[in-house]
């Protein structure tokens, strides 16, 4: 099968941390650890101040079905619950946590008994395990689904952001693990295959899985060009089935699921050794960053006493991106914390920070061609200044996935992807009243009609 | 730690800008401009630098009084200069070159926004303006200095350009045509260095080669099939090839998407070859990249590209 690649950009790959095994670094004096680290409803703490906790102890209940436990990373005596500001502007309960630095496991870990589809769902939710690629959606919801539905199961290891080498790191470190994640797959969606995309800038990720896999007639490793956004959802999913996810749809409705390497490994360790969510491999690297290098972080450790583990800032950072540079968001300072679906602490001197200013647009149609969704940012621009909702709509705005191709590719240097964001809500609004003059006319009309129905009766007698 | 730069993604950019794209096309327009030097001398870079000098200065000056921003940083006034230079014989004099500079940036350009927001080719608005105003001096042409040292003799010290009388010259005048021995206006004499230039830009990736492709191959098709003299060699006469490589091409008055540059190329050269076989004029370069500009926006409107997953029934 043939499939004809989607549009994107080539970014610069940055990998340097590639050969890089990441260090376990000691645990930080304090570590914050936030009950909202995925999409959906936060996490219910479940410990108070004084209690003794240990690693891989929970200390946050799942608070409903899109959510997820969260657990601790470090072993030590609950400080406070703390109310916290995310970067995103929500506030949630957080957990502190001073560590003792003995990093005693918890007694009750034992690996889940998983007999069936459901026991296996469950052992998932238990394993704190949400989309560990940026989205945080939890996997246990992803995976819930009739197994007979799943005709793919794409595993994410494009890992097509620059920079970032963590999943590199655990596709070539944690494979035996990865490839029993992918036999689990299987035993739960016996109809389904698996197929593991790879970027070809990963030579020796495609070898070691293909080695492994050898044999195994439900698997495959796919080496896709490194063309960013390769990882993208949508773009994955089509470059591998040639399926196309349509507006408004999900994966799973054209019988995909895509689930990233780190979160397949991470949800399998807790089936095999019971061990929960409660660290994460993060590249540390950026202009700023003195010794670039790959680290295993316990959940909730802030940004400073990571770089600070791998010796410090080379000069004053000006920009922290939590994420790849494309995707990633920027943090107003370094005491943010690495949260489950952080994947790199990228830092950056003042050359990188700060990006050239827009200019005119001279539509030369570069956002157009690196669209992986045929989209047309320009003309979105164009009908957002004009404040014209209804061609938003005709635009698709709404199927933007904030890839970023449109606004690196620009030579104007034109804000697009803040463009789009900024779209998307205006059509949303848009839609919501249009909806709602809808409604109304309708309610009119039904009084109209009754009153006209009641005066006939009237008349009639 | 407070001074930390934030905002939404992406945080890289690609390293094309705006002013290196416009410093290509001045490079890829340097050939042609070395070329009309060689071939007309020195009155050819003057006239170019004082059309370069009268556009840039023309838009800061605007810009100044309009108390906009400056953006003569973009290099695209240089374009317009050495394009609007380049489409006039050696011997037009400063002051009209002027008013063609006036009409091309503040009519064309400024009035309608500035860069990007122009509608057409401010270059060749420019040129039609100097042609109807000027009609004599934008139509005598002198005859190269070194026609006769590339080919011996022949037609070369003719003041006549060669569209007007494509029915007398053959393929022994193809050198000629090529290096641009033979009269016509500074910039598009020469094909080989427009060639060259083109293919700069191409290499490049400043423009995608769909346009030239196609305004030239539909150029040929209809030139022979409305039965025109000399279908293959005309390519290279007049201003088809500044026109395919660096008129047509212009981002901000040509179509978005690959399906509309078709439309757009083929449009041209359909044009042109009418207007260069049915028409008393014997050039329709300008007439025809003009008449598609104004058709860009209802090419775009056709050229939708369709998002992927996008339902189209909403």
């Amino acid at each position: 099968m043939s499939i004809r690649l989607l549009h994107g950009v080539h970014v610069p790959h940055r990998k340097n941390t590639a050969e890089c095994v990441p260090t376990r670094m000691p645990p930080p004096a304090v570590v914050t650890i936030p009950m909202s680290m995925n999409i959906g409803k936060p996490a219910t703490p479940v410990v108070k101040p004084g209690d003794e906790v240990k690693v891989g102890q929970r200390i946050g209940e799942a608070g409903g079905f899109v959510s997820s436990p969260v657990y601790s990373g470090v072993s030590g005596k609950v400080k406070k619950i703390d109310k916290m500001l995310l970067f995103h502007g929500a506030v949630c309960d957080a957990v502190v946590i001073e560590t003792d630095g003995a990093q005693t496991p918890y007694d009750a870990l034992q690996a889940p008994e998983v007999t069936d589809f459901d026991s296996f769902i469950n052992a998932v939710r238990d394993s704190g395990v949400v989309g560990l690629g940026g989205a945080g959606f939890p996997t246990s919801v992803k995976l819930k689904v009739d197994p007979e539905k799943v005709d793919f199961i794409c595993v994410n290891g494009a890992e097509c952001e620059p920079y970032i080498t963590a999943d590199t790191r655990t596709m070539l470190d944690d494979s035996e693990m990865l490839v029993d994640g992918v036999e689990l797959l299987h035993n739960y969606y016996p109809k389904a295959k698996v197929i593991i995309g790879i970027e070809n800038n990963k030579p020796a990720c495609v070898k070691k899985l293909k080695e492994l896999l050898a044999g195994k007639s439900y698997a495959e490793v796919n080496a896709l060009p490194a063309l960013y956004p390769q990882g993208g959802e949508k773009v994955l999913i089509h470059n591998t089935t040639g399926r196309i996810v349509p507006e408004g749809k999900l994966p799973i409705d054209v019988g995909c699921i895509v689930i990233n390497t780190s979160t397949l490994v991470s949800m399998t360790r807790y089936i095999r050794t019971g061990m929960p969510l409660v660290e994460k491999y993060v590249t540390v690297d950026g202009s700023a960053i003195k010794n670039p290098q790959n680290v295993i972080v316990p959940i909730g450790t802030a940004i400073k006493d990571v770089v600070a583990f791998t010796g410090g800032y080379r000069c004053e950072p000006k920009k922290i991106v939590l994420g790849g540079p494309m995707m990633g968001v920027s943090v107003p300072d370094d005491s943010e914390v690495v949260v489950k679906n952080t994947g790199a602490i990228l830092c950056f001197d003042e050359k990188d920070a700060v990006l050239p200013e827009p200019s005119a647009c001279i539509r030369c149609g570069r956002c157009i061609d690196a669209c992986p969704l045929n989209l047309m940012p320009t003309e979105i621009e164009h009908a957002f200044n004009a404040g014209d909702a209804e061609r938003l709509g005709k635009l698709k705005v709404n199927l933007c996935m904030e890839c970023g191709c449109c606004a690196f590719a620009c030579p104007a240097h034109r804000r697009l992807v803040e463009c789009n964001k900024l779209s998307k809500t205006m059509l949303n609004k848009y839609n919501a009243q249009q909806k709602a003059e809808a409604e109304r006319k309708a309610a009119v009309a039904a009084e109209k009609a009754a009153a006209a129905e009641k005066e006939k009766e009237a008349i009639a007698r | 730690m407070s001074t930390m730069t934030t905002g939404v993604s992406p945080h890289i950019r690609s390293e094309r800008s705006t002013q290196r794209i416009m410093l290509d096309v001045i490079i890829a327009l340097c050939p042609a401009l070395i070329a009309s030097v060689i071939l007309y001398g020195f009155r050819a870079l003057l006239l170019t630098c004082v059309s370069v000098a009268a556009c840039v200065l023309l838009e800061f000056v605007w810009e100044k009084a309009m108390k906009k921003p400056v953006t003569i940083g973009d290099l695209s006034a240089i374009v317009t200069g050495m394009l609007l230079a380049f489409n006039v014989p050696v011997g037009m004099p400063i002051w009209e070159m002027l008013i063609g500079d006036i009409a091309a940036i503040i009519l064309v350009k400024m009035l309608f926004g500035g860069l990007g927001c122009n509608f057409m080719n401010p270059a060749l608005v420019g040129r039609i303006v100097l042609m109807f105003s000027f009609t004599t001096d934008m139509t005598t042409y002198a005859a190269p200095k070194v026609a006769n040292a590339i080919t011996s003799g022949v037609d070369a010290v003719s003041t006549a350009t060669p569209l007007t009388m494509m029915d007398q010259i053959g393929w022994s005048n193809f050198p000629q045509l090529l290096l641009g021995a033979h009269g016509g206006v500074l910039g598009e004499v020469c094909a080989a260095a427009i060639i060259v230039g083109g293919v700069y830009l191409i290499l490049r990736k400043v423009i995608k080669p769909i346009i030239p492709l196609c305004y030239l191959g539909s150029l040929l098709l209809f030139s022979w099939l409305f039965g025109g003299a000399q279908p293959v060699l005309s390519l290279f006469a007049g201003g088809v090839m500044l026109g395919a490589f660096f008129m047509a091409t212009d981002y901000v008055t040509s179509p978005f998407t690959n399906k509309g540059k078709v439309i757009f190329g083929v449009g041209c050269g359909l044009i042109t070859a009418a207007i260069r076989v049915f028409g008393n004029y014997a050039e329709g370069v300008t007439f025809a990249i003009l008449l598609m500009n104004i058709l860009v926006p209802y090419i775009n409107d056709l050229t939708m590209t369709k998002p992927l997953g996008g339902d189209a029934s909403k």
